[in-house]
């Protein structure tokens, strides 16, 4: 056993010495497959943290929401179908939801201004979020002056700022009191934006979302499951942006995999000719290759999921700020929890070091076999 | 005792390029002493040094070493025995580039696995036995031909084998290193190493400490004296 | 005459190979670190998940607000099929980040 291993430090000794003789070629293979194994791990451990983030924070989410459709398109839905819905077996509790989206054009920002169930804001005051307070350089006490449909301009004090550390959630958020909200978009009295029914038996939430469908035949409801599933599916492998890096990896491993298998330069196969001759085992040669891609891959891995780590727990993933921007102007500043999924990593570990070691015996083998006396012809 | 029965070795069989190095040769060569295989380039001698040094396997025929047979065993064994038994001096000295003397003298042992500190011992005082131990350090390419010769030599031995073999060793040097190549022979055999080497030039086979000299031409013995 | 040799090099304190396996050592510590820091700072950050939950049940709300470009970005829970085109009839390629968030189909499998 002891001679195994030291066997095995030898062979690793002279692998590694083979490797530092071509250092430029070696460096590079490095750098870009730990480049590879940086984006998927980074893309894998970010994704894994906002889904669990997402299931847990969202698990507040109102159980049955309903919308109402007309032509196909989302519309004000009247109070009175509360009335007709809320008398429903296992609903305990419901109300009028008021919200909706303002383009802002002074800094080209989209907010979400809602009015809150509870303790809503007085008359003429709002409370924002923190990154647009941020944009828009608010504190508490100034002015948000926005411009209505009719054209008239309303302005409201701030009175407050949400929590910093709910950006998450709350980044382009106006709370603002039920009046101000109806007279800024002109929403008549009894008209709401969807309504809410809290369902505290999570199995009846199906039937009661039956029921109201039911009895309005022109709504649309959806469940706290539904929600919760949405997120779920945020960056899935077969969305745009994550399928273009994944098939981006696949080919440049494909690419790693082809460099190796075109071949041995003369210089690399005069030396494996050398090595047979004087003394060494096909087995031999080849265990010292695989030592060269595992040593390769292993390094690659290892640095790779470490930086990853750094970058999306440390650094707030901020390579992914573009992506995850795109064209808005308001993006939330927070700090992903770090829920690793070991199977996940696992698999990454799996996929990265055994085909890519596997993949350096191929161009050897023919040189590996070669007869030790080759190098006497 | 080194036998050879009716060895014959064809490259390229069955192909229209098919060649025979070495047509039938029968041979008894004793250990100990320094054995020359004399004849012209193309007359097969470094085809039959490989095939007793278990390099190659013979077409036909037999070897044997000490009665035990070491023709047309499998690799492995080949493998084994050619490690513990021969050491090899090849015509382009084949040391690795890039890599130093001391390491490339340790290589052949790689495989066996000794004690690291023992190996390194070994191998420098090989290297101070033949008088390159200041290179030690250097890589093998900034060598001059007599030294890489000798560092070759140091290689062939770090396994500490009974027979030497070493192919056409001064085509690559002058007269003076030839003579000093001729004298570390010399004091191979003077350990008890058997010492098989293959030339055609007459400093060699015409050298006064030469036991055993076989002429070859066309893959055929001339004669043994 | 060959060209004369650099100095020879000092023998090594330690082979390459085991000054590797220091170093991947060292990497597999950093390695199983990560795992513990992730297991530490989670437990850490409970509270404040707990809170940012609180908040959504308080408002009411049903998204991340992570996604701000579009209506259908910005809740893609409450968005249909149809609503990413509402906003622009190429919405889907319109909006980058439309890539990354599907259109949520109610009771499909996913």
């Amino acid at each position: 056993m002891r001679t195994w291993l030291r066997r095995q430090r030898y062979l690793l000794d002279y692998s590694l010495g083979a490797m530092a003789r071509r250092p430029g070629k070696h460096l590079a293979l490095l750098l870009v497959y730990t480049l590879i194994v940086f984006l998927l791990a980074s893309v894998m451990l970010f994704t894994h943290s906002l889904q669990r983030e997402a299931r847990l924070v969202l698990a507040e989410s109102p159980e049955l929401i309903v919308q109402r459709m007309v032509a196909g398109r989302h519309d004000l839905i009247p109070g009175e179908h509360l009335e007709r819905i809320a008398g429903i077996r296992g609903v305990q509790g419901s109300y009028g939801r008021l919200w909706g989206y303002f383009y802002d054009p002074a800094v080209r920002a989209n907010y979400t201004l809602l009015v809150p169930p509870n303790d809503a804001p007085a008359a003429g005051e709002i409370r924002i979020g923190t990154a647009l307070a941020r944009t828009r350089g608010l504190a508490i006490g100034d002015y948000l002056s926005l411009r209505a449909a009719s054209g008239e301009p309303f302005a409201w004090r701030v009175a407050g700022l949400i929590a910093s550390d709910s950006e998450l959630v709350s980044a382009d958020l106006v709370l603002m009191a039920e009046e101000d909200f109806r007279r800024f978009f002109a929403i008549a009295p009894g008209l709401y934006t969807d309504l809410v029914l809290n369902v505290r038996n999570p199995r009846e939430v199906q039937t009661v979302a039956e029921k109201v469908s039911l009895a309005l035949p022109d709504s649309r409801p959806i469940l706290r499951e539904e929600i919760l599933r949405t997120y779920d599916a945020v960056f899935g492998w077969r969305q745009g942006v994550v399928f273009v890096l994944l098939a981006g990896a696949i080919l440049a491993f494909a690419i790693f995999a082809w460099d190796r298998a075109s071949g041995l330069s003369g210089e690399e196969r005069r030396e494996i000719g050398i090595l047979k001759a004087i003394g060494w085992e096909t087995g031999d040669v080849l265990r010292m290759k695989l030592w060269e891609g595992a040593v390769l891959s292993l390094t690659a891995f290892l640095l790779g999921y470490l930086l990853a780590y750094g970058h999306v727990f440390y650094a707030s993933a901020a390579l992914f700020e573009p992506v995850l921007k795109g064209w808005a102007v308001l993006y939330p500043a927070f700090n992903p929890v770090p829920f690793v999924d070991g199977l996940q990593v696992a698999t990454l570990f799996f996929f990265t070091v055994f085909p890519y070691t596997a993949a350096t015996l191929v161009p050897i083998w023919s040189a590996a076999i070669t007869d030790p006396d080759s190098v006497m012809r | 005792m080194i036998e050879l029965e009716e060895v014959r070795k064809a490259f390229n069989q069955g192909r229209p390029n098919e060649l025979w190095a070495v047509r039938g040769v029968s041979l008894t060569l004793p250990l100990k002493g320094l054995h020359v295989l004399k004849g012209p380039s193309g007359s097969g001698k470094t085809t039959l040094l490989a095939m007793i040094g278990c390099l190659s396997r013979p077409t036909a025929g037999r070897i044997r070493l000490d009665g035990r047979l070491i023709s047309n065993l499998p690799e492995r064994f080949m493998t084994e025995v050619r490690r513990a038994t021969f050491g090899f001096v090849f015509q382009q000295f084949n040391l690795i580039r890039g890599l130093s003397v001391l390491d490339n003298v340790m290589l052949p042992a790689y495989p066996l696995a000794p004690n690291a500190g023992e190996l390194r011992r070994r191998a420098l005082a090989l290297l101070d036995r033949f008088g390159i131990a200041a290179r030690a350090g250097h890589k093998a390419e900034w060598l001059s031909g007599g030294e890489a010769q000798r560092a070759a030599v140091c290689r062939a031995m770090i396994n500490d084998p009974r027979i030497l073999i070493a192919d056409e060793p001064t085509a690559n040097l002058d007269s003076q290193r030839s003579q000093e190549l001729l004298a570390v022979l010399g004091e191979l055999v003077a350990m008890g190493k058997t010492v098989l080497v293959s030339s055609h030039d007459p400093l060699v086979f015409g050298s006064a400490g030469v036991s055993h000299l076989v002429e070859l031409h066309d893959g055929r013995l001339v004669g043994a004296a | 005459m060959p060209p004369k040799p650099p100095p020879a090099r000092a023998a090594r304190a330690l082979p390459r190979s085991g000054r590797f396996l220091l170093a991947i050592g060292l990497a597999l510590l950093a390695f199983a670190a990560t795992f513990a820091d992730a297991a530490l700072r989670s437990r850490a950050e409970a509270p404040r998940i707990a809170a940012r939950a609180e908040l959504v049940g308080a408002l009411g709300l049903t998204d991340l607000s992570l996604f701000t470009e579009a209506r259908y970005t910005r809740h893609p829970s409450q968005a249909d099929l149809h609503s990413a085109f509402q906003d622009h009839p190429l919405a889907l390629e319109h909006f980058p980040t439309g890539s990354l968030v599907p259109p949520m189909v109610p009771g499909a499998p996913r």
